[in-house]
């Protein structure tokens, strides 16, 4: 009887990894496909890649991507550090309001969200493109940075910053030397929670941006209408991307906590 | 000490103009009317009215309700026993399974979207599948069914990780007085442990229904040009027809309706029933 109930869920996990993995391995498969079918293999080729990188538009939106994601990330960790640092000293009254607004973007539909920046960039008569696709991404990176950074400042001993000072420290180097590394773990996970909010974000930047500035996201969106194996290759070159940013962010700390066994 | 405390002021700034600013500005262009802005103001439920006085568009709420109601309960009935299954694994391989339904959620939703676009094609994978067992061409592509699969390959990640990390921090010790009190199975897992996951449950179906109601690239890419639900209408009013008040009013009615169905979900984890179990 357990035995048959330990197959069926080893059936089912199998039938579940099956879903979410296929569409990826399709995609990878077919980005490699010689012909047009999006249906039918019919052979290896490598002709899908060179073309998306002779396309100057698709070149083009990689680099915005990356250009956006990488500018996003440092700029909202280190203003969301600032401010999580200036808030676990401020009275609650302000920490509660900020954590509040900083919630409305968290917990509202993206849509909603991003039809708001739309009629606000307009209202300010800026130009849509690359500077207001940078701003919405700040706007929305830096809450998710407070949020990984917050809990790491709660557990930390309130008066470490006036022991250092006490003993010779300035003001930043207190900040620097002391409260920063105490809290990296924090800002490195909220770091990258905003590169990959930033790097995969579709419906804000759709809304916000203009004048043939577009990331990954739009560029399939709006290619995607027709027949077109290049996404399949930019596609797998995102996969690519990501699962590498992935390995090297997990597999770090792993080679890092080995040296210090051995240095030890 | 009190030195670090100006250091949050410029974000409160910031906040207020980048993230108040926006949202005021939806609420007020849904009251005016079509063609004034905000300093001719002239105020008007018209654009509410035009909502909900026209068959086409509360049908368009109907159906995205619809969509997000089913999504949100195919997702639970799937995603349960996929994080119980986990819960239950050896401690490595729980790791393992943990990182396998998060990694797809790193990659781009666009991407992960239109791959369905080919599999389900009428020459699609599927339908030769279907071709080997002497089932002829079924229409998947552009049908309810695609948008609820895709939006459900999107989101069941979500209800999966929710469920888990609330069935993961259980006592075990509950289920073994249970079952040395004479409980069998059955009764362990409907008196204890769901009413002890509900927790995760909500928050997953939170998790789950918001993204699916507002959401418009799915039904775009799946359903087609045709298939419209309450995020393709706000699209079209703000990108082509260029109506701000009417889309502003309709993301109101939108976020007014989350709003209500967060409200009933929560209220749901208050039950007596499930309090009685999470004690």
């Amino acid at each position: 009887m357990k035995e048959k109930k330990k197959i069926g869920s080893k059936i089912f996990m199998a039938l579940m990894m099956i879903f979410f993995y296929a569409p990826i391995v399709y995609i990878i498969i077919f980005s490699l496909n010689s012909s047009r079918s999006l249906t039918h293999f019919d052979g290896f080729s490598l002709r899908w890649y060179e073309k998306m990188f002779s396309d100057r538009t698709m070149m083009q939106s990689i680099v915005y991507t990356i250009v956006i994601a990488v500018l996003a990330t440092i700029i909202s960790t280190i203003v969301g550090t600032i401010t999580s640092i200036g808030l676990s000293k401020s009275k609650p009254i302000l920490k509660k309001t900020v954590e509040q607004i900083n919630n409305l973007p968290i917990m509202n539909p993206e849509i909603v969200t991003a039809i708001g920046l739309l009629m606000f960039f307009s209202a300010l008569g800026a130009k849509k493109g690359f500077v207001t696709l940078l701003l919405a991404h700040i706007m929305f990176c830096i809450p998710y940075v407070m949020l990984s950074v917050m809990p790491k400042l709660r557990s930390l001993d309130a008066n470490l910053a006036d022991a250092a000072m006490d003993l010779g420290a300035t003001p930043f180097q207190a900040l620097t030397k002391v409260i920063v590394p105490q809290i990296m773990p924090g800002i490195v996970s909220g770091a990258l929670i905003a590169f990959t909010m930033s790097f995969d974000d579709f419906v804000i930047s759709y809304f916000v941006t203009g004048n043939g500035v577009s990331n990954i996201s739009i560029l399939v969106y709006t290619m995607s209408k027709r027949v077109n194996p290049s996404i399949n290759a930019l596609s797998t070159l995102v996969i690519f991307i990501i699962t590498v940013a992935l390995i090297i962010v997990n597999v770090i700390p792993i080679i890092k906590q080995k040296k210090e066994k051995r240095t030890r | 000490m009190n030195q670090f405390k100006r250091m949050a002021y410029p974000y409160v700034a910031w906040i207020a103009v980048m993230i108040l600013a926006p949202m005021l500005m939806i609420v007020m262009y849904a009251f005016i009317e079509k063609g004034n802005d905000v300093t001719t103001f002239r105020f008007t439920i018209s654009n509410f009215t035009k909502f909900f006085s026209d068959k086409v568009y509360i049908d368009v709420l109907y159906r995205s309700l619809y969509v997000a109601i089913l999504t949100t309960i195919i997702c639970l009935l799937i995603g349960y026993p996929t994080a119980y299954i986990i819960s239950r694994a050896k401690p490595k391989h729980r790791t393992w399974l943990v990182l396998m339904i998060t990694f797809p959620t790193w990659i781009n939703m666009l991407v992960r979207t239109y791959a369905w676009l080919g599999i389900l094609q009428d020459n699609g994978i599927v339908n030769t599948i279907l071709g080997l067992f002497g089932i002829g061409t079924v229409k998947i592509i552009y049908t309810n069914f695609a948008v609820i699969l895709g939006m459900v390959y999107n989101f069941v990640p979500f209800m999966i990780l929710q469920i888990y990390s609330s069935l993961e921090k259980m006592d075990k010790s509950y289920i073994e007085a249970a079952s040395d009190l004479g409980a069998n199975k059955y009764q362990c897992f409907w008196r204890i442990t769901f009413p002890m996951s509900l927790p995760g449950v909500i928050s997953g179906i939170t998790l789950v229904f918001l993204p699916a109601v507002s959401s418009f690239f799915i039904p775009k890419l799946l359903g087609g040009g045709q298939y419209v639900l309450i995020g393709n209408v706000i699209e079209t009013q703000f990108l082509t027809a260029g109506n701000w008040s009417f889309g502003s009013a309709i993301s109101l009615i939108m976020a007014i309706i989350i709003m209500i169905s967060l409200y009933i979900t929560r209220k749901l984890d208050t039950d007596p029933a499930a309090a009685k179990g999470g004690a």
